[in-house]
């Protein structure tokens, strides 16, 4: 719940109308971002219930180790609302990236909104945070990021994770993470966290959870790893276009032959799809114009935990370290298979060898009984 | 050959071992894992087809899949039909003869592997159902199997709105997503065929060189014990009463 103290803030609809935004633009932005976020239509009119009524949502938004890019996917959503309600409006008391301010009075403004709105504000993370010596691998204003987000996070309602940066550590926290970037979740653990992963997210997705927040004054349902649910319950395999290919049995070999051209399915030159939770391919990207395998090229799983070390992101199985170049649990297996068969006949040579009197034994004990039965 | 070698042929005695629920376990557990193999051969790593026909006319990799699931529901509870046979099956079937609970368990697996992998003599064990290595790893095909139910279903549930797999939707999030679930499914398959390899060997290796029936025992039941050590082992057994 927003507090009241806060009667000076603004409602959405009311910045948004100052804009010259018509009714019917608010109204049409509502029923799309209610439609993303997977409510029913009596949802419309709870969202714009909320955004007629609720004063702006104070946000802060950190960004440590990343690029930048779910700022970038954020601002090229599909709906120009998206971007001015989130970015204008949201009331982004501080965010590296956007904020007029710089230098003291950036800092001015972010202790402001923290104990202005102490308890209230969601805080917006973007990026890992470097743990390796003493954090000096991303610093701001002369403090360590870990410093700032213990002392951001303390009187935050919620955490929102930006990206797979935050959300799981990203390209930097791959193996052998010399920085040992570090995800939110494993640094915070007395808020309420939620993850939107992607590199970067889904802008639609970024905007519904957080009028989902908005709306609801809740947390979105989320997975076990902590994601919505309502964009990370689907695999991208569940609703690409491509997977009547799939299905068939039809699959693109290589990039250059003739099942790519034919847009076959991408499965076997590495395509993460059936193990990636995301709605790439229902909301696609920049306005909705393409995703990944729309353009030919496989998911490679941007939205799951530590995709960089998943595997090469042009074959199905990882590569097993220790076991030569290019070697898979396949070749592996082969290779151990090959070696049990040899045990096994060894094993029956020595057999014979060994227990051979035995056996002997036994054959002539058989042949014995066979010579009598036929005597009689 | 030699004939005078023995003095007298072995008197059999028949024993019944393996009961009918164990028997048909075995063969449909056995019958699902090849077909899972198989499929999941096919799934990891689908052939390349020559075919000029629509996507809309083929269904080969669904079909596939399907199969690979229905096997995969009669291989859990066919699995889970066999640990409750292990409470309350005869004496070859409970579960103490795979899960060791005392040191003779261990000493008896020393005694095993000496006689049918190092060929020394003299530390021959007579046992009539599994003898103790047969035992420990079938327990450890048992985790195994285990291992398979949970990835599986594991990556499966998401797929289904079924409650039953919907039990296995927290198993990604323990081993960090499906990349991972998929990896250790496919990596445990291994462990199948190199175990069935093995498996079959070594029952034609028993039967070879024990002449006790061990490769039809599943198919009837029954194995053949030397009418000498079923005394000496009925006389054991009234001494410990």
């Amino acid at each position: 719940m927003i507090i009241e103290t806060s009667t000076k803030r603004k409602t959405y609809y009311e910045e948004l109308s100052e804009k010259g935004y018509s009714r019917r633009d608010f109204m049409k932005f509502c029923t799309m971002i209610a439609a993303y976020m997977g409510l029913q239509s009596s949802g419309v009119a709870q969202v714009a219930e909320a955004l007629k009524t609720k004063p702006r949502l104070p946000v802060i938004w950190m960004h440590f180790q990343e690029c930048t890019c779910c700022s970038e996917s954020f601002i090229r959503s599909s709906h120009p609302i998206v971007a001015d309600i989130i970015l204008d409006k949201l009331s982004l008391d501080y965010t590296e990236t956007l904020m007029a301010a710089a230098g003291h009075q950036a800092e001015e403004a972010m202790h402001k909104t923290m104990k202005e709105h102490y308890g209230e504000y969601v805080l917006c993370v973007e990026g890992s945070v470097p743990l390796g010596a003493d954090g000096v691998y991303c610093m701001i204003g002369g403090k360590s990021s870990l410093d700032i987000l213990h002392e951001v996070a303390e009187g935050a309602k919620a955490i929102i994770c930006w990206g797979s940066c935050a959300s799981n550590g990203c390209v930097q926290a791959a193996k052998p993470n010399p920085t040992t970037a570090t995800p939110i979740h494993k640094i915070i653990k007395n808020k309420p966290i939620i993850k939107v992963p992607g590199c970067p997210p889904i802008g639609e997705v970024m905007a519904g959870t957080i009028v989902h927040i908005l709306t609801f004054g809740t947390l979105p349902a989320l997975d076990s790893i902590g994601r919505p649910k309502a964009f990370y319950s689907k695999r991208v395999h569940d609703s690409c276009y491509r997977r009547p290919y799939y299905d068939a049995g039809l699959y693109v070999e290589s990039f250059d032959d003739e099942n790519a051209k034919r847009g076959y399915c991408l499965y076997k030159v590495g395509c993460k799809g059936p193990s990636t939770y995301n709605a790439c391919g229902v909301m696609r990207w920049n306005n909705g114009v393409s995703f990944p395998i729309q353009s030919g090229h496989g998911c490679f799983g941007c939205s799951e935990e530590s995709f960089w070390d998943n595997g090469p992101l042009y074959q199905r199985l990882p590569n097993i370290a220790g076991f030569g170049i290019e070697a898979t649990a396949d070749t592996v297996g082969k290779v151990a298979l090959g070696v049990t068969a040899a045990g096994i006949a060894a094993h029956a040579v020595v057999t014979n060898l060994r227990k051979g009197k035995m056996i002997n034994n036994l054959i002539s004990e058989g042949k014995e009984s066979e010579q009598q039965l036929k005597e009689d | 050959m030699n004939t005078t070698v023995i003095s007298k042929p072995h008197r059999l005695r028949r024993v019944f071992v393996w009961q009918l629920p164990v028997r048909v376990y075995h063969w449909l557990n056995a019958l699902c894992i090849l077909v899972l193999i198989a499929t999941g051969f096919y799934i990891g790593n689908p052939l390349a087809i020559l075919s000029g026909k629509e996507a809309s006319d083929l269904y080969i990799m669904g079909t596939v899949r399907f199969i690979h699931f229905v096997a995969a529901y009669i291989f859990f509870f066919n699995f889970a039909f066999r640990i409750y046979w292990g409470f309350v099956g005869n004496k070859y079937a409970g579960w103490k003869n795979f899960i060791p609970t005392n040191r003779q368990f261990f000493k008896d697996m020393w005694a095993v592997i000496k006689t049918d992998i190092f060929m020394t003599k003299g530390s021959e064990l007579h046992t009539i159902g599994h003898n103790r290595v047969a035992g420990f790893i079938y327990f450890l095909t048992f985790i195994a199997f285990g291992i398979q139910c949970l990835t599986g279903f594991g990556l499966y549930s998401a797929t289904s709105d079924w409650w039953f797999p919907n039990l296995f939707a927290w198993v990604p999030a323990v081993v960090g997503g499906d990349f991972m679930l998929r990896q250790i499914h496919h990596w445990t398959m291994w462990f199948f065929i190199l175990f069935t390899v093995v498996h079959v060997y070594l029952v034609f290796y028993h039967d070879y060189v024990e002449g006790r029936g061990e490769i039809s025992s599943m198919g009837g039941g029954w194995k053949f014990i030397e009418e000498e050590i079923f005394e000496t082992d009925k006389a054991k057994e009234e001494k410990k009463k």
